[in-house]
């Protein structure tokens, strides 16, 4: 009998029963809710986003592992495996939950003032109100660090000029965290996407999430009460520790499309049969999956590693960074060869590999490039900087 | 009002099911196990009479240690407390002696209203929720599609072959549900972590005042004589169509006698 990939692992061994009942729940949302769905959500690019913010934050989803205002507090090892199983259906509606609860709630989280959070936690944590997060900008991706959107002092308000690109959520947020360029240094700012001066106008013809909303936001004198400031970080390191947050749940998260993967590809090389047997009874094919299996099996036990490090306050941002670079590579190389072993039926999105495949290439370059998360380990190990 | 729901941990749906070789029960062991199905729409439906009526809902489970999980589970969905009855004399017990334990665990708790789902996926019987109403003496109002608490009268739809019965009865009562009543809930997060901070009292037989000798494979009823594996499905026959294909089939089937 065949036997699942991480389960010869026995890898739930290593879960409290809390986690894996959490787990649960959103393996069995995914399943009925999601997975029927969404590779006509990818196929037409639109995804009922409101819909499913609200019912995801029914759940408990958004901002899972963040305490109070109406969040459920979990710890950082059930919400990487939340993560885990969200991107087992597609990596897309992964990144709503990612970008809702560890970019936009936990900025404010930690570095908003107490009326912030008062504000908009309680209805984020619902999927009433949905938030993004702009950081990138056309020209600035890896290097934010030149960022050119900025704010500058109007009497006591702040008049917000620029844009960001590659926004998860940008079309159908409530409230955008803005990073801009500040007399004081980089500052986040909360913006409220009614506000005039604000749009936000989606990016189209994208081959890959696209079960997600990705946009531009253009600011055109935006003008923000003195309060709209995050109070509590300046600099840089505000965007990154919010990064670090979502990068860890990536790090689980891609696994979960890279299970899906291998799990369809084994079940199809099983029925599918050529020169008179199943593919999968040919060595060539066994190697393929068990060099996945492998792989999978190490990512999930680096996941869990990082895991427990997070829950116990000690995680550091190159250890993420190897988490993120190490799971979504492998990750990405597992779809692909998944791929090929449903030859011609693997280009189609009646399976989900090539819908995974896709997705993947932008969990790859978002949340630091391979190559950002290779020279900061680099850094590390070294202690030269070859940034630049 | 003081609501019970008694539910069963089963293995899961999907899972292989295997009898043991040792002693013809079911291998529980062998398959993860998850809470019987339609127990989880009994769980639901005393979430939301508790939650329009006031009141309080405590799971009853009868199984071995890992049953426990499945009484969380029912707590994680919201309900207040639980109650596990585990003990290895248990073990093999028959629909008779399942009846008469959770009745007795029962009776001492005192509850207005008793939900059973109407059948469990392993077993199947389907006989346990009127086995227990029998043995508590009360009416069971069973197969419900619907249910009504006013005041101190249960009104359920009982689900037919022809559409409903209206079916009435006095509380205290036992009811039994099929899955067209609701749509079970997931359990939420913080609904999970609360969960293990709710009262759950682990029974032994003896902490129930059960007596042993009506217990058990040895005092059961009925006996699994022997038990054989479903064999494997034989090959079909394939028709090729020359250009004869529909009198092909009309002759197979005309043989196997269909037609
Ligand atoms: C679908 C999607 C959603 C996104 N969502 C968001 C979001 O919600 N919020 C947000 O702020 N951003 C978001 N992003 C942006 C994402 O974080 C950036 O695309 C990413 O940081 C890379 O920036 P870039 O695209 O400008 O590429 P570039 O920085 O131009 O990089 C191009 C290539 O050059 C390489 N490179 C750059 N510098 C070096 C170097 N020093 N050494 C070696 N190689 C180098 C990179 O690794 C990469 O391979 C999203 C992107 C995508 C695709
Ligand atoms: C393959 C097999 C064959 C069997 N054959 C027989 C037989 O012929 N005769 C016989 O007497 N016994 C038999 N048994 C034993 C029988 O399954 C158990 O006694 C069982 O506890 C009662 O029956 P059920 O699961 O069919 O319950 P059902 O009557 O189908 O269950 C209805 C509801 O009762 C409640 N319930 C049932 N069990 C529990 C529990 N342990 N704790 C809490 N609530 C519960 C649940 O709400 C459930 O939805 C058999 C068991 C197996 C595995």
């Amino acid at each position: 009998m065949a036997q699942a990939p991480l389960s010869l692992l026995a890898i739930d061994h290593l879960l409290t029963e809390e986690e894996r009942a959490i787990r649960a729940v959103v393996r069995d949302f995914v399943d009925t809710r999601i997975k029927p769905e969404v590779a006509d959500w990818f196929e037409t690019g639109h995804i009922p986003a409101r819909e499913l913010a609200l019912e995801f934050g029914e759940l408990g989803l958004l901002g899972m592992h963040l305490e109070g205002y109406g969040c459920a507090g979990t710890s950082a090892v059930s919400y990487g495996l939340a993560a885990m199983e969200l991107e087992a259906g597609d990596s897309g509606i992964r990144s709503l939950v990612s970008v809702q609860g560890s970019l936009a709630m936990y900025a404010i989280h930690a570095f908003g003032s107490s009326e912030h959070k008062e504000q908009w936690l309680p209805g984020m944590a619902k999927g009433e109100l949905i938030g993004c997060f702009g950081l990138t900008e056309a020209d600035h991706g890896s290097n934010p660090s030149g960022m050119r959107t900025n704010a500058k002092r109007d009497g006591q308000d702040w008049i917000l000029d620029g844009s960001k690109m590659w926004i998860t959520n940008g079309t159908v947020a409530d409230v955008a965290i803005v990073w801009a360029q500040t007399d004081d240094g980089i500052r986040g700012f909360v913006v409220p996407t009614d506000t005039p001066g604000f749009t936000a106008s989606e990016i189209h013809k994208k081959m890959s999430l696209r079960a997600s909303v990705t946009a531009e936001l253009v600011f055109d004198s935006v003008r923000l009460p003195e309060d709209a400031m995050l109070p509590n970080v300046k600099g840089l390191r505000g965007p990154l520790a919010c990064l670090n947050e979502a990068r860890f749940g990536i790090a689980f998260g891609t696994l979960g499309a890279a299970r899906d993967c291998l799990e369809t590809a084994i079940s199809y090389a099983i029925d599918r049969e050529q020169f008179d047997k199943p593919i999968a009874g040919f060595q060539l094919t066994q190697k393929k999956f068990t060099d996945m299996a492998v792989e999978l099996g190490k990512g999930m036990l680096l996941a869990l590693h990082l895991g427990r490090l997070k829950d116990d306050h000690l995680i550091t941002a190159e250890q993420i960074s190897i988490g993120k670079l190490n799971n979504a590579r492998e990750a990405l190389a597992i779809a692909r060869e998944c791929r090929s072993i449903l030859g011609g039926n693997g280009i189609t999105l009646e399976y989900p590999i090539i819908r995974h495949m896709n997705n993947l290439e932008s969990v790859f370059t978002y949340e630091g490039t391979n190559e950002m998360h290779t020279l900061v380990i680099g850094q590390a190990l070294t202690g030269l900087a070859a940034f630049r | 009002m003081k609501i019970a729901v008694c539910v069963k941990q089963v293995p899961d749906t999907w899972a292989e099911k295997k009898l043991r070789d040792d002693d013809s029960t079911l291998d529980r062991e062998a398959a993860d196990g998850v809470m019987n199905e339609l127990d989880e729409y009994a769980v639901e439906e005393a979430l939301r009479l508790a939650e329009a009526n006031g009141g309080e809902v405590v799971v009853v489970t009868m199984g071995p240690e890992r049953a426990a999980e499945t009484v969380r589970k029912a707590l994680s969905m919201g309900a207040d407390a639980g109650v596990h009855l585990v003990d290895d004399s248990l073990h093999g017990s028959d629909a008779l002696a399942t009846s008469y334990a959770l009745a007795e665990v029962l009776a001492a708790r005192n509850f207005d209203l008793v939900i059973f789902g109407s059948e469990s996926t392993d077993a199947r019987m389907s006989v346990v929720p009127a086995m227990v109403a029998e043995r508590l003496g009360l009416p069971q109002v069973t197969f419900a599609q619907k249910v009504d608490v006013d005041g101190s009268k249960v009104a359920i739809q009982r689900q037919t072959e022809y559409g409903y019965d209206d079916v009435e009865a006095e509380l205290p009562a036992v009811v039994s549900v099929v899955e067209k009543i609701n749509e079970p809930r997931y359990p939420s997060f913080k609904g999970i972590m609360a969960a293990k901070k709710k009262p759950v009292e682990t029974l032994t037989v003896a902490d129930a005042g059960l007596d042993a000798a009506k217990l058990g494979a040895t005092a059961a009823w009925t006996k699994v004589a022997s038990f054989a594996a479903r064999p494997p499905k034989a090959a079909g026959t394939v028709v090729t169509d020359e250009g004869d294909g529909g009198a092909k089939i009309a002759t197979y089937l005309t043989e196997q006698k269909f037609v």
